[in-house]
């Protein structure tokens, strides 16, 4: 009995090991920015890509500690975001909040839907379709930074601003 | 687990003595609120192998019993090799003097016995420096397959004799297996005995999932999933890891469930535009109410022993709190006054304490106060620790430890609720957000 223990064990130790995925988390692993050559995201020289959104408009705005108020700059950066929604109306979003791992899991859950819904409501109030945009939150649970300081943990508040192409629409 | 149905537990002899006046007049006594220093030397020879095929499982139940009363900081074995007697039949006199000899103040005796897939387990306890039996000798019988749950039955009764307490170590504990780096963790939920042993996965690493509990049955586990791509909490059976969705309303996120003390309702934190309140949720019916209704956020609930309050954690004065409200929702008392940040409250099973999780000056601790507050310990010091969670007899609390830097891993450690004892719980790989299931 003991050595079949032992014996399943490291089977399932072994497993593990040849499950682990090397590759990293997106923004946007469930409601991802789909796939093929260019990753789906185009080029940044488009104004119409996923990449310019990301890259000239900015996808996404950083919190202080603890605060789901947005500063003067994720404010601009999310009314720039709000324009380029209105101008391409085949993408829909969603808004990822983020905590960094100073406060405990069910918490941070909390804080991050906070933050996200401070993006929403303000691309809302521009015009954007509430029916184009949703909310999620990770917690603390996917940080881009990974080093205990400050300087990642400001990286790691945050609230991404992912979009796919609605092919519905 | 469901092969040890047939346990059966038997008085094997009527004791000379009534067992609580020996407990309290005897030497053989670890009033543990007085705060022991010194554990008590015990010693428990290899069972007796009563039958033929026996042999290694006398051993082995003897060693995890011991693993057990070790384990707990109140006992310290006398190894094996330093008695002078050993114990060849169960039922022959105890050489006291030879027991007496090597400083052991407790033995515990035990015959095994193997037929087909049946196991049958007895065993003593003496008071070495009295010369006499503590309480009953008892006879455990079950499938061969349970052997580690006879050992761990055989531990709880001795540790319940010597310390007038509950046991703990047949006991389970489900939490989320991690493995990868801190920006690719993958994480699965685990159960496990309390000790580590007959790990088993009940999901894959597909989806996040977070802070699983058990019901008070240890039948079911709730946890909280990102399967469809928002968190929702989630029902799982144990037995045959089938799992539903249990919240699952389009735009909304359902996290921290926890069971109510009959098993019937959930309470958990619902965040519906960004602002997160608590609900309860019936769970046959699926209907739900409403527990509060501020815009500050409201999470980390959980019940008293007996049903009838709710502790939770809330910022609704700024920072996050810890509060108190009627089970059915209405005024709550903030109880948490100390300096810094207070979450993830948990009732004691025992009704007397609530555990928590505090951040004060860039440090987290695992504490626990009175109910109304007062008497606050803190019990951990470290760069990350949270989520505690409380043995069935509320004497020992587990919870994650997560380390520092780029190269951090979660693991899961235990601490006994009075500050002592602090050490990790041997699992294979990372875990997190550990659950303990009530006495099985």
């Amino acid at each position: 009995m003991k050595t079949w223990t032992k014996a399943v064990l490291t089977v399932a130790a072994l497993s593990l090991a040849a499950c682990t995925d090397p590759g990293s988390f997106g923004a946007g692993d469930n409601f991802g920015t789909g796939t093929g050559a260019d990753n789906g995201l185009g080029s940044s020289a488009d104004p119409g890509s996923i990449a310019y959104f990301q890259e000239a408009v900015g996808d996404r705005v950083l919190f202080l500690v603890d605060q789901s108020t947005l500063s003067e700059q994720g404010r601009l950066t999310v009314l720039a975001q709000a324009n380029w929604l209105m101008e391409n109306a085949d993408y829909v979003a969603v808004i990822e909040g983020h905590a960094d791992e100073q406060g405990t899991r069910e918490y941070n859950l909390a804080l991050g839907a906070r933050r996200a819904s401070a993006v929403q409501e303000l691309l809302v109030s521009q015009g954007v379709a509430s029916n184009r945009i949703r909310t999620v939150s990770y917690g603390k649970e996917r940080p881009i930074e990974i080093c205990s300081e400050e300087s990642c943990y400001a990286q790691n508040r945050r609230a991404v601003t992912v979009l796919t192409a609605n092919l519905s629409g | 687990m469901r092969l040890f149905a047939t346990l059966v537990i038997g008085i094997l002899t009527m004791g000379q003595f009534a067992h609580p006046v020996m407990a309290q007049n005897g030497p053989l006594r670890i009033e543990i609120t007085d705060g022991v220093i010194e554990p008590m030397p015990y010693a428990v020879p290899d069972f007796v192998a009563e039958s033929p095929g026996s042999n290694q499982v006398s051993k082995d139940i003897s060693r995890v019993i011991a693993a057990d009363l070790n384990g707990t900081g109140l006992f310290r074995e006398i190894p094996t090799k330093a008695h002078i007697s050993s114990i060849t039949n169960f039922g022959s006199p105890v050489q006291f003097a030879d027991w007496k000899a090597v400083n052991a103040q407790a033995l515990i005796t035990g015959g095994v016995s193997v037929n087909g897939n049946q196991l049958e387990v007895k065993f003593r306890v003496y008071d070495v420096f009295a010369g006499t039996e503590l309480g009953n000798g008892l006879r455990f019988k079950g499938t061969t397959d349970g052997w580690r749950r006879m050992a761990h039955k055989v531990a709880d009764a001795v540790y319940s004799r010597i310390t007038g307490e509950g046991g703990y170590f047949d006991s389970r504990v489900v939490y989320v297996a991690e493995t990868g780096p801190k920006n690719d963790r993958k994480k699965r939920l685990a159960v496990m005995d309390y000790d580590g042993a007959n790990l088993q996965y009940l999901t894959d690493s597909s989806s996040i999932v977070l802070a699983p509990r058990f019901s008070p049955t240890g039948d079911r586990v709730l946890y909280t999933s990102y399967e469809t791509g928002f968190p929702q909490v989630f029902v799982l059976d144990v037995g045959s890891v089938r799992r539903k969705v249990l919240s699952n309303e389009s735009g909304t996120m359902s996290f921290a469930p926890r069971f109510s003390p009959d098993g019937k309702s959930v309470v958990m934190s619902v965040t519906e535009g960004g602002n997160t309140d608590l609900y309860k949720m019936d769970i046959a019916s699926g209907k739900r109410q409403r527990l509060t209704s501020t815009p500050s956020i409201e999470t980390a609930p959980s019940y008293s022993p007996d049903g009838s309050k709710i502790v939770f954690e809330s910022d609704r004065s700024g920072t996050p709190q810890l509060y108190i409200m009627a089970a059915n929702g209405g005024e709550a008392k903030r109880i948490s006054f100390g300096k810094g940040r207070y979450g993830t409250p948990v009732w004691s099973p025992r009704g007397d304490l609530i555990a928590f999780t505090k951040q004060n000056k860039g440090r987290f601790h695992i504490g626990v106060m009175r109910t109304d507050g007062s008497e606050e310990r803190l019990l951990t010091a470290s760069f990350l620790d949270e989520g505690p969670t409380w043995s069935p007899n509320g004497r020992v609390i587990m919870f994650t430890r997560e380390t520092r830097g780029a190269g951090g891993t979660s693991s899961l450690y235990s601490v006994d609720v009075s500050g002592r004892n602090l050490k990790p719980v041997k699992i294979n790989g990372g875990g997190s957000d550990p659950a303990w299931s009530p006495l099985q």
